[in-house]
């Protein structure tokens, strides 16, 4: 593999030919603010908010569609640089409605972290123009608030690189451009599969999950990744958790199998968890009837039965279903109870193909 | 997945998921996996537009078969007679690897034999496939660098599903397509953990890791690890354990976290079986069609609620983490483990680690394996030690049996075929929002797709007079379910299809009680109907 050296900030650091800029920053514990930038999808070069630098060139390239070549010197901080990017960010809030105090996104929400740190309070624009779009939020799933799109076209990626399904593009121009389904319907209206790949990457307030408004601030829940419980692909995310309830599912992009992608079910399927249908007590049957009993009681008539029948017709005339669904740990204690305990080796699942 | 094991000595996916994104032709058969699996379904579609080629075999008109270079749309059951007239023209056309065959391989000549007779044009009057198609195909895998084959209930849902799979590893092998990145032959293993609870013995003929019952030495080594002895006769299998329940020589049953009775071919059958039971213990989330044929019902945790692991298909074994507390107070394995100890065998275990431990100890593919190891990207399996990194694909150099078997397999028709009676042919299979038994408690899934909705043909619409939205008996032999229909050109004329999903329409009333003689896997696939309007 060739490698370019390359100075930033000062600071040697050598990478594989064909690394941009911004990730050889990265490289260097140097973060460069980005937008529409997404590791996970192409690079656009569209919000211009990772512009550096660099020696011999003109204009402030933009760092996540430059690659980076040998001996290049490149300064990612200098005050025209902080300048510009002020300016980006006072466009960008131009027109955006400054609800943060509600919004569901903050705390996760990109341009609201690089606002702060640079400082950038309101725009200084007079009377700016702003969009009066409705909430679209008549799916079960995804909550779309374009008032606050910034227009960065990750969504529109993730659809079409992720999923490869190509719901949602720009329509319209200048002002008036917006992101969504062909002909300007709603999600509801498309062939969208709820998949939420685009919430995933939106870096604002503009997509965000249904199951969660008003469960709690971002920094409020607790992370737990954990591995999907539908499908045997084996997806990584995220439970999000607060006040020892699940209220949500986000990606998490250190999940080997499949980085951000999920499908309706991983992301939005888990809270079966919460059904109210959910079994709390133990359950004997008396006269044809279910009535909850204690732990012990149910422990006690399973020890009973279980042993008069073994010592009545012996140890084949039990059986056992074990479970495609639960864990490893619970299907070895299955098999190990009907083999060492019941005495038998009738133990099966439903799914063996 | 008996018959990839006889083939190759192993029943897993030979490959990675992410190795889809490199290869070159991707041979679909009897997977719908954009609806099944949609993650990987994502990744197939990614592969096809850097490049790649699609196959796409199914009745059908899937949403990957649509996108598909060659769509091969089959009559469902006729799988053998389309991949033997593959290998047909492979042989004929001399476009096999003669150098791989004859080092890695054995029984060719078996293979070569049987495949004689089955030209494009034979086979193409018993799969409706058009012979030129059959040509292309098998030019195109043939030559091809690095092409994988993916199958899924699709292939193995037959009575003749073990004899699919050996046939789909004949292809493999006879172009030496296996043992290398992003080629292969992959099973995608359905629901979540099916790949662990086969990994760890949940099966009537094998303890963890495939170590068989009936090995007298690996017999002891168990007695010796759990200080009992063990029973060295082999198991039922679940058609037999019902077989026998109505029969009445099982007369106990403990059954966590699996519904049967919506979940399995021939309802009735399990039924009366459950019904038969002297003592029933169900250990489940939900009240479930099963469960409530109980005389002990145990609340289950969810995977939410408990510490573990799953083995996903591609044979990587990953943390699942406790988020919350169990919502019955206890998880699963505390459960099991006080079942144990109040039937005089006491189990000690203070977290699913421990359990874990034990299970690797005695499990060589699993042996190398701890959650400090797998708690960042999970390690694929085998794994024999505490320094392997894991195992990307299989077979790299020489197959798990040692040689690669080649199976001469002729077509065996399905067991149930339309006839004047039952004149439709009625297929099953998955949708997208929903997996078996879970998502239907998700309200947020079940608001946007909550009834069943038999496809039915346009021709086949009109002669009947219905529309979709319109309310039809479906009969088989076996029973009836009244549902909605669709009309939709995704099926050919004759066939109708269904999912099994939901309880008011439970579909597996209506299949056919044949199961495959090795693996005793219903036959879903295929079973002969009829259709009427109901007004
Ligand atoms: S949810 Fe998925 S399919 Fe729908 S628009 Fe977003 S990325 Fe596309
Ligand atoms: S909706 Fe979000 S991801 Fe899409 S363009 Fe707007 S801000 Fe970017
Ligand atoms: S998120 Fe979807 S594709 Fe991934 S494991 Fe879960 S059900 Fe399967
Ligand atoms: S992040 Fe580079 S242009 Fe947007």
């Amino acid at each position: 593999m060739e490698l370019v050296k390359l100075t930033i900030d000062g600071q040697e650091v050598q990478v594989p030919a064909g690394t941009t800029v911004l990730e050889a920053a990265e490289q260097l514990g140097i973060h460069i603010p980005r937008l529409c930038h997404d590791p996970d999808l192409t690079a656009v070069g569209a919000c211009r908010l990772c512009v550096v630098e660099i020696e011999g060139m003109r204009n402030l390239p933009a760092s996540c569609v430059t690659m980076a070549t040998d001996g290049m010197v490149v300064r990612t901080d200098t005050p025209q640089i902080i300048e510009a990017r002020k300016t980006i960010l006072e466009l960008l809030i131009a027109n955006h409605p400054l609800d943060c105090l509600s919004c569901e996104k903050l705390g996760d929400c990109k341009l609201a972290e690089y606002c702060y740190q640079y400082g950038v309070k309101k725009s200084p624009f007079i009377n700016p123009e702003k969009h009066s779009y409705e909430v679209e939020d008549n799916n079960p799933f995804i909550i779309r608030d374009l008032n606050k799109c910034i227009l960065c076209g990750r969504c529109i990626r993730a659809c079409a690189e992720m999923t490869c399904n190509d719901i949602i593009d720009f329509s319209y121009r200048g002002f008036k451009t917006k992101v969504g389904p062909f002909g300007d319907t709603t999600l509801a209206e498309s062939d969208c599969v709820y998949c939420g790949n685009c919430v995933a990457v939106c870096p604002t307030g503009a997509l965000t999950e249904k199951q969660m408004q008003g469960k709690g601030r971002r920094w409020e829940y607790k992370r737990v990744k954990t591995t999907c419980p539908f499908c045997g692909t084996g997806c990584n995310f995220d439970l999000m958790v607060k006040d020892g309830k699940i209220a949500g599912v986000t990606s998490n992009p250190e999940s080997v199998v499949n980085g951000k992608q999920l499908c309706i079910k991983g992301r939005f399927g888990w809270d079966f968890v919460h059904s109210d249908k959910r079994l709390t007590s133990p359950l004997v049957k008396v006269d044809g009837k279910f009535v909850p009993v204690s732990w012990d009681e149910a422990f006690n008539t399973i020890a009973k039965r279980l042993g008069e029948i073994k010592e009545k017709y012996g140890a084949n005339a039990f059986a056992s279903l074990s479970s495609a669904r639960c864990t490893n740990e619970e299907n070895y204690l299955v098999q190990k109870f009907v083999r060492a305990v019941m005495g038998t080796n009738n133990v099966d699942h439903c799914a063996r193909t | 997945m008996a018959g990839l094991a006889t083939s190759f000595g192993s029943g897993a996916m030979t490959n990675s998921i992410n190795e889809i994104l490199g290869a070159e032709l991707l041979f679909l058969i009897g997977t719908n996996t954009t609806e099944a699996h949609p993650v990987i379904g994502y990744k197939m579609k990614q592969a096809k537009r850097k490049g790649a080629k699609l196959i796409v075999v199914d009745p059908r008109r899937t949403e990957l078969a649509a996108e598909a270079d060659y769509w091969l749309q089959i009559k469902p059951g006729t799988d053998i007679p389309l991949l033997n007239a593959i290998m047909h023209v492979i042989i004929k056309e001399d476009l096999y690897d003669k150098k791989f065959i004859e080092e890695r391989t054995e029984n060719f000549e078996a293979l070569k034999q049987t495949v004689e007779k089955y030209t494009p044009e034979y086979a193409s009057e018993l799969c409706g496939v058009p012979a030129e198609d059959i040509y292309a195909v098998a030019r195109l895998y043939a030559k091809t660098d690095k092409a994988g084959i993916f199958y899924t209930l699709g292939i193995t849902e037959h009575v003749c599903g073990t004899n699919n799979v050996m046939s789909i590893a004949n292809l493999a092998m006879l172009t030496g397509h296996i043992g290398r990145e992003s080629t292969g032959v992959n099973p995608l293993r359905g629901q979540n953990n099916v790949q662990g609870a086969c990994d760890m013995g949940a099966l009537p003929n094998v303890y963890p890791g495939y170590q068989k019952v009936t090995d007298p030495a690996v017999r002891e080594k168990f007695e010796k690890a759990w200080g009992v002895s063990l029973p060295a006769e082999v198991g039922l299998m679940i058609p037999e354990m019902f077989d026998r329940a109505n029969s009445g020589e099982i007369k106990a049953m403990y059954i966590l976290g699996e519904n049967p009775v919506l979940t399995d071919p021939n309802a009735n059958h399990i039924k009366s079986g459950l019904e038969k039971l002297e003592f029933l213990v169900v250990h489940e989330l939900f009240l479930t069609e099963t469960a409530q044929y109980a005389d002990v019902v145990l609340p289950a945790a969810s995977f939410a609620e408990t510490d573990g692991t799953f083995t996903n298909t591609e044979r990587r074994v990953q943390r699942v983490r406790k988020a919350i507390e169990p919502i019955p107070g206890r998880t699963n394995w505390q459960t099991i483990m006080e079942m144990s100890t109040r039937m005089g065998y006491p189990m000690h275990y203070n977290s699913a680690e421990e359990i874990f431990n034990e299970m690797a100890s005695l499990t060589p593919s699993y042996q190398g394996m701890s959650y400090a190891r797998i708690d960042k990207n999970g390690l694929q399996w085998p794994c024999p030690t505490p320094d392997h990194p894991g195992t990307k694909y299989l077979h790299a150099a020489a197959f798990t049996r040692g040689k690669g078997l080649f199976q001469g397999i002729d077509h065996i028709p399905p067991a149930e075929l339309p006839d004047e009676e039952y004149p439709f042919l009625l297929s099953t299979g998955r949708i997208l929002f929903h997996y078996n038994v879970t998502t239907p408690y998700s309200a947020g899934i079940n608001s946007i797709w909550n009834e069943e909705y038999a496809e039915v043909n346009p021709d086949d619409a009109s002669r009947l007079g219905v529309t979709t939205g319109d309310k039809v008996k479906v009969t088989s032999r076996r029973g009836e379910v009244t549902t909605k229909v669709q009309v939709t050109d995704r099926v050919p004329p004759g066939v109708i299809w269904m999912s099994f999903h939901y309880t008011e329409s439970p579909t597996n009333v209506l299949t056919s009680a044949a199961v495959d003689p090795i693996t005793k896997t219903g036959e879903y696939k295929v079973c002969a109907v009829k259709v009427e309007k109901l007004n």
